[in-house]
């Protein structure tokens, strides 16, 4: 155990980070390279790699996200606004470069490739967009000469922009989404929030009419036998062969047909072999992660910290609800990973990434620091010494 | 500039630190923050309650994959009749199978292999045996001599699997009943698929029902009286030299199919027969104009509105024209007639009449009533939807009156007869054995009492004094209704096709079965005879009554004495 009286940076965090929240976290990783031996080997088979070829990248990813998730969580505010900002710049220019230098893969451009690695800088980018915008939020209110509310508009256009280039609407809708609900905590005006809610609304039924596809998702949402709904079904029969308890590992036969068996569709694969019991207790596990973040980041007095780590537990929460609403046919259907369970070395680093963060801005820090680090900020003569 | 921003800090700072509560108050992130939190709580409730609710979804769909498991035949429980008595049981045989990827020599293995099966194309099984599949059948269900015999072959790469095979002792007697299987012992007819739609498919999903124990499915019919019912029809079917008999026995008062058969059949053993086309089960697939039988239920809707009593009479003294239709009547009489007189002499005439008094809408609601709108609820997956006129309109009106211009299947018949003689409550019928109390929560109210009485009356009297006589059997009060109908051939109704049937219940002082049998295209016994349905039809339901009755717990009382309900006189 780590002394109280000791000071080092790795005492200091010991003794100020969440420990339940960073505990739900690593209960989530360790949940996803379990969950990958069963949802990863029939895709590996499919595309006639060795059987556990996912599985070993997936562990090979498991050590850096850890490190990632670690490493955040010891940053400062500052430097968790100073390392967004960075990483801002650097995944705009990176999703600039996808759109000519990427690899097209089913139809869409979002990796570059690194190697043996396919970067996918739109995942890293979602983290550092919302610590950003929760800045220029918390900047409009406290500084009313500069328009903090404009740029994260602007912000946000440029990202939907690029996103939308590449294909990638799953990624626009959870930006999109997440970005809307820190400006709502912001303290947006209830009158724009119906505002800016009647545009989101107007914005669906625009997409359903003029894009063909997402107007046929909906329609096969709400009409299911308008058309071909096999991901769907499949989906759905995987729980109920499940049950309660499950098939038992490797006993699962829906997965051998389910396309994105170990990454959109992890959370139905689970079902059939660990049964409902256990996917009961992943959504409490996420459930708890998000509940404890939020009503952690409440307690924080620093008003962009506060912001900032609801925002990034937020994203983190809304992309766990989409993956699983989907695949309990909730919601018409929609790529989108589940946060630390799913196969993906992009999505399981950026999410570290947020998450380590999020951890780093609901540490318990005395008034103090939290002073010293406002009087830096804010003016360099008021510094104390 | 610099200093500005040190200035609100400060301010800022010591407000923080001066009334906290104040700012919070004035800070409206913390609120929002919270709503945030209520709203993820309640988005993760439904998505539990959602796992919550396909935890207890039982009736996940067969699965459409089926892996190897699947493709072995399953095991499947015995189906028996109402005694136990077994109609359909799985015997284990053998199949034989090649890992071509194992087989060493293709030319030799398929050598060897034909001299054990002469009627094999050896060119074709080499072929698939050069492959490199990892499983391929080469023969389903072989007997013991051929296993023993590739056994001692001892060609690599072969190998058996067990298979169970569904078996019928008793062939033909019950087929559109009971149905048959696939060469997976999947059930694809009948009551087999019925019970594979139930659930046992899922069964064997999950991997279990292999060969254990499964309870045996009892179905309502009796082996016996089934073998009577077909029995009688096939010799009816050979006497009057029709294309095809049906028939049923069906209990009134619980709704059970006590004995079903249509005859062209097939033998469930070899379920190639079932593909002709005349192997189709009529009684329940086969959608007809049944003819007079159906002044049944114009009588008893005529009596049930009100508006007819059982003491009118009609005037049936010349035919009815209407626009440029004329009804007439097969025996005329050419008077007025009441309305027992329009039921025994079969009076088109005078059942158009009654039908004009109810009203096109209180047909159609009455029709309707009597689960004739729409397909009959039986286990068998194999129905038919009647064929009613797009336009109802009075002239259809008449017509159906007496049993044209629209179409049911002969089980329609039967158990709308069943609910107007059972006191006039109408029960689905069912081949699942169903006790009187279970029949009682299922039954509604058609007709009522009264009615139902009158048409017990008026079934004894057509045996007595009308056109069902040769139906009568010493002892049983056998009454019935007789129905000839012209068949339509090139577009028009023909005078030498007939299709003829005999609905009848007995005894009518209590009834307890309903028989129908209907005979397609009936010939005169000998050239100069009538071939009307009272000459072929009613005496096969004689015949049928007096062998089956004993069976079916049916006492016969002393000849002479008159039930006691039919001294009502009306």
């Amino acid at each position: 155990m780590v002394s109280r009286a000791d000071r080092s940076v790795l005492s200091e965090w010991w003794w100020t980070v969440d420990k339940p929240l960073l505990a739900g976290l690593i209960v989530l990783l360790v949940g996803g390279v379990v969950l990958s031996l069963a949802g990863s080997p029939p895709v590996a088979e499919r595309l006639d790699l060795d059987s556990f070829h996912f599985v070993k990248r997936h562990l090979l990813f498991f050590i850096p996200t850890v490190l990632i998730l670690l490493g955040a969580s010891l940053l400062t505010p500052r430097q968790v606004r100073r390392v967004s900002l960075i990483m801002l710049v650097v995944m705009i220019v990176l999703l600039i470069a996808t759109l000519f230098v990427g690899e097209e893969i089913k139809g869409a451009r979002r990796w570059i490739n690194l190697g043996s690695f396919g970067l996918q800088p739109s995942e890293f980018i979602k983290p550092a967009f919302i610590v950003v915008c929760a800045w220029l939020f918390f900047e409009n209110a406290q500084r009313p000469d500069i328009p903090g509310n404009l740029f994260a508009i602007l912000l946000l256009a440029i990202l939907v922009a690029l996103l939308v280039a590449q294909p990638d609407f799953g990624q626009t809708i959870l930006v999109t989404l997440s970005w809307g609900a820190l400006f709502f905590m912001a303290g947006l005006p209830w009158i724009w929030v119906a505002a800016i809610s009647a545009v989101a609304v107007g914005g669906i039924f625009f997409a359903y009419s003029a894009l063909p596809h997402v107007g046929e998702r909906i329609d096969r949402f709400l009409d299911p036998s308008s058309g071909d709904n096999y991901q769907i079904e499949t989906a759905l029969e995987s729980f109920q062969r499940g049950g309660w308890l499950g098939q038992g590992p490797g006993e699962g036969l829906v997965k051998r047909v389910l396309p994105d068996s170990h990454t959109d569709f992890i959370f139905a694969v689970a079902a059939e072999e660990f049964g409902i019991v256990i996917c009961l207790t992943l959504v409490l596990v996420f459930g708890f992660v998000v509940l404890r973040g939020l009503s952690h980041s409440l307690g924080s007095e620093d008003r962009f910290s506060r912001l900032a780590a609801s925002g990034l537990i937020v994203t983190f929460g809304i992309q766990s609800v989409i993956n699983m609403a989907v695949n309990l046919n909730l919601m018409p259907a929609k790529g989108m990973t589940l946060p630390f369970i799913s196969y993906g070395g992009s999505s399981m680093m950026a999410i570290a990434f947020g998450m380590g963060m999020a951890l780093a801005l609901t540490r318990n820090r005395p008034r103090a620091a939290l002073s010293r680090d406002r009087a830096e900020r804010w003016s360099p003569v008021a510094r104390p010494g | 500039m610099t200093a500005t921003y040190a200035g609100d800090y400060h301010f800022d700072f010591a407000e923080t630190e001066a009334k906290a509560p104040a700012v919070t108050g004035r800070d409206p992130s913390r609120l929002r923050i919270r709503l945030v939190a209520i709203g993820f709580a309640l988005i993760y409730a439904v998505i539990c309650g959602r796992l919550v609710v396909l935890g207890f979804d039982h009736t996940a769909a067969s699965w459409r994959m089926g892996g190897p498991a699947a493709a072995v035949a399953a095991a499947r429980p015995d189906l028996t009749d109402r005694n136990g008595e077994i109609l359909a049981t799985d015997i284990t045989t053998a199949s034989l199978y090649a890992e071509p990827r194992n087989i060493i020599d293709a030319d030799e293995a398929a050598e060897a292999i034909s001299s054990v099966f002469p009627d094999i194309n050896t060119t074709n099984l080499r072929h698939r045996l050069e492959t490199d599949a990892g499983f391929i059948w080469i023969r389903r269900e072989i007997t013991a001599e051929q296993q023993a015999a590739i056994h001692r072959l001892g060609i690599p790469g072969v190998g058996f699997i067990s298979e169970s095979r569904r078996f019928y002792p008793g062939g033909s007697t019950a087929s559109h009943i009971v149905g048959h299987v696939n060469i997976d012992n999947q059930g694809i007819a009948g009551i087999e698929k019925y019970i594979d739609d139930r659930g046992l498919s899922d069964l064997h999903q999950a991997g279990f029902a292999l060969g254990g124990e499964m309870a045996p499915v009892a179905l309502s019919i009796d082996l016996r009286v089934q073998h009577v019912l077909h029995d009688e029809l096939a010799k009816a079917m050979e006497r009057y030299q029709a294309i095809a008999a049906t028939g049923v026995v069906l209990d009134v008062n619980t709704g059970e199919v006590m004995a079903m058969a249509s005859i062209p059949d097939y033998d469930p053993n070899s379920p190639a027969q079932a593909l002709q086309p005349d192997r189709l089960n009529r009684m329940t697939a086969g959608v007809y104009e049944m003819g007079s039988v159906m002044k049944t239920f114009n009588t008893a809707m005529a009596l049930d509105s009100g508006r007819v009593s059982i003491t009118d009479s009609f005037d049936a003294s010349r035919p009815l024209q209407v626009s440029r239709y004329t009804i007439n009547d097969f025996h005329g009489k050419n008077r007025v007639l009441t309305v027992p007189e329009i039921f025994i002499y079969s009076s088109n005439i005078g059942s158009a009449r009654m039908a004009l008094t109810v009203g096109v809408d209180g047909q159609q609601e009455f029709f309707r009533r009597m689960g004739m709108g729409g397909r009959i609820g039986t286990e068998l997956p194999e129905t038919a939807l009647p064929l009613l006129p797009s336009r109802w309109t009075d002239i259809s009106a008449m017509t159906i009156a007496f049993g044209h211009g629209m179409s049911v299947t002969p089980m329609h018949v039967a158990s709308g007869a069943a609910a107007l003689l059972n006191g006039g409550m109408m029960i689905p019928p069912t081949f699942m054995t169903r006790s009187e109390g279970e029949a009682q929560l299922l039954a509604t109210r058609v007709v009522s009492e009264q009615t139902s009485d009158m048409m017990r009356y008026l079934f004894r009297l057509n045996v007595e004094r009308g056109s069902g006589r040769s139906a009568e059997v010493p002892g049983y009060y056998v009454g019935g209704k007789t129905g000839t109908a012209e068949k339509i051939e090139n577009g028009r109704y023909s005078s030498s096709l007939r299709f003829n049937s005999f609905l009848a219940a007995f005894p009518m002082d209590d009834p307890q079965y309903v028989v129908l049998v209907v005979l397609d295209e009936p010939q005169p016994e000998r050239p100069g005879l009538g071939a009307t349905a009272g000459s072929n039809a009613a005496p096969t339901v004689a015949s049928i009554i007096r062998r089956s009755a004993p069976f079916l717990g049916v006492e016969p009382q002393p000849v002479g004495t008159q039930p006691g309900a039919l001294l009502v006189t009306y």
